[in-house]
């Protein structure tokens, strides 16, 4: 059990979303970085749909208010434990008293901590998610305040057995995005300045956040003219609005949208995207659906490592528990 | 993948991807739009042929006749005003009064194409060419919560505060989104809806 200190500057519920209400107008949401979220579930024995704290840029602190197996993941935040380094990609035993911070951004965007039994919040749609222009999900409709009390879901298990374990195996975060060229769409404009999307990087601007990163460089210009009819969109898929300026859509997007559409990045790198803060630069290479498929099933494979567990940091946990 | 639905009615077009989204399987999480459906499946079950050929011998079948009448929704608005401050302009660009552009949007029940943009936000229509009009040239930053609005030949309901470009007609009390219910809309894809005048609070 925590207590939030300061939720810095977005700490949020996040799980894996609610895939399946999209005819309602929900969007997926869910985690940003699924692939972090499911390792830090993973290490504190969680199954994968359990929540996370999605925790973005720094700032944030908790306290331990109960003993509990926490691991942390994805972007490197600086995360201590009571002032001192907190390994990452590794499950531990906190105790009462103990203070965890995220002290600032070093790599990436977002970390999740995950809580052996899951973070508990009320299910809606199957979900605990926040979606925070809706209004709903999460923690009572909103991100995390300060004082809040981060519960877990469920406790029976044993603690000391769960901390130690190690994720194994680097998850690649490099700023390369590869995008798929979109054939048929109720959308595809016109477009003779495509090749500006891997020719350079892109900065990603300051409006971008769950919904989409605003991507700014280039400015491509669409024959597109008029209102198309909407159609539906997901996170991955590159919009291009009026103003020229690409939006790749992220975790929280509308689920339908009348922009045309001219790529569409490969789910296997959207953890990466998801890692990218405004004023970071990122590039976009073209890739083809086998090595789309590959990708897929490889990064499945690297979800479905097996954990080593350290020894030493387990039994640690045995004798000072 | 994403699947359209060529028909150059737009009505039957709509119907078909209407019929296709019911028929194609839940894992696929099929979502029915304006004139497509997008399904999203996972490449380590299912190969793109073996989807390709599910969705040609799907759409063999399911033909705009194929769709159910739907449910018929009756939502009582309350139109002009505060309640529908874009009323006088709209009606004015459609070169009618705005007692006729009232009686033109009740006249009829109108299927609701899709769900989308936001939660529970329906597109309803489509509404015949006296009634078209393109989004507004400046878009709101904040609609309220049960604005009835005409743009690009459909009228949609608000369920929530939202930025919108539509042109404000009306509003209504109905609430069209409850995350506690199951489903979680008032109206789905399919449904009739009937819009009928009452009296404002003025």
């Amino acid at each position: 059990m925590l207590r939030v200190i300061a939720p810095g500057a977005l700490c949020a519920i996040q799980d894996l979303g609610r895939p399946g209400y999209q005819h309602f107008g929900v969007p997926i949401g869910g985690a940003m970085d699924r692939v972090a979220c499911i390792i830090a579930n993973r290490l504190v024995g969680n199954p994968p749909t359990a929540a996370c704290l999605e925790i973005t840029a720094g700032g944030a602190a908790f306290e331990v208010l109960a003993p509990c197996v926490i691991a942390v993941t994805g972007g490197d935040l600086g995360a201590t434990l009571d002032n001192r380094l907190l390994p990452t990609w590794v499950s531990a035993l906190v105790r009462p008293g103990q203070r965890i911070a995220f002290e600032e951004r070093r790599q990436g965007a977002r970390a999740y901590l995950a809580l052996a039994g899951g973070v508990d919040a009320p299910l809606a749609l199957g979900s605990r998610s926040t979606y925070l222009p809706g209004r709903s999900g999460g923690l009572g409709r909103r991100a995390l305040q300060m004082g809040d009390v981060i519960r877990p879901a469920s406790s029976a298990f044993d603690l000391a057995r769960l901390a130690g374990r190690l994720w194994p195996a680097p998850v690649d975060y490099a700023p390369l995005i590869r995008i798929l060229p979109v054939h048929t769409s109720p959308g595809q404009p016109d477009l003779t300045g495509l090749d500006h999307l891997t020719a350079l990087p892109w900065r990603v601007g300051v409006m971008s956040n769950r919904i989409g990163l605003r991507l700014e460089g280039a400015r491509l210009s669409s024959a597109q003219a008029g209102d198309l009819p909407s159609f539906g969109i997901f996170p991955g898929v590159i919009q291009l609005p009026p103003d020229g300026r690409p939006i790749l859509l992220m975790a929280d997007a509308q689920p339908t949208g009348g922009y045309p559409v001219i790529a569409v990045a490969i789910q296997a790198d959207l953890h990466r995207a998801a890692q990218l803060m405004p004023g970071d630069d990122v590039r976009f290479a073209w890739t083809t659906h086998a090595e789309a498929i590959a990708a897929w099933r490889a990064l499945n494979a690297l979800l479905d490592s097996p954990i080593d567990v350290d020894e030493g940091i387990a039994l640690a946990a045995t004798t000072q528990g | 993948m994403l699947i359209e639905c060529t028909l150059n009615d737009l009505a039957e077009a709509n119907a078909h991807a209407l019929a296709l989204a019911r028929v194609l399987p839940t894992e696929w999480h099929p979502l029915p739009a304006i004139r497509s459906v997008l399904v999203r499946f996972d490449p380590l079950r299912y190969t793109q042929d073996e989807v390709q050929i599910y969705v040609q011998d799907a759409l063999n079948h399911a033909t705009p006749g194929a769709l159910p009448p739907g449910r018929q929704v009756t939502i009582p608005v309350r139109y002009g005003g505060e309640d529908g401050p874009d009323l006088g302009d709209a009606a004015r660009q459609l070169g009618l009064a705005p007692d006729e552009l009232i009686a033109q949007h009740t006249a009829r029940p109108w299927r609701v194409l899709m769900i989308g943009f936001a939660p529970g936000f329906p597109y309803i229509g489509p509404l015949p060419p006296s009634l078209t009009l393109p989004r507004r040239d400046t878009p709101r930053v904040a609609v309220p919560a049960g604005s009835v609005a005409i743009a690009a030949g459909m009228t949609g309901i608000y369920p929530s505060q939202l930025p919108g470009g539509w042109h404000l007609i009306g509003r209504t009390e109905v609430a069209l989104f409850d995350p506690a219910r199951e489903p979680p809309t008032l109206l789905q894809a399919g449904d009739q809806v009937q819009f009928v005048a009452i009296a404002s609070h003025s």
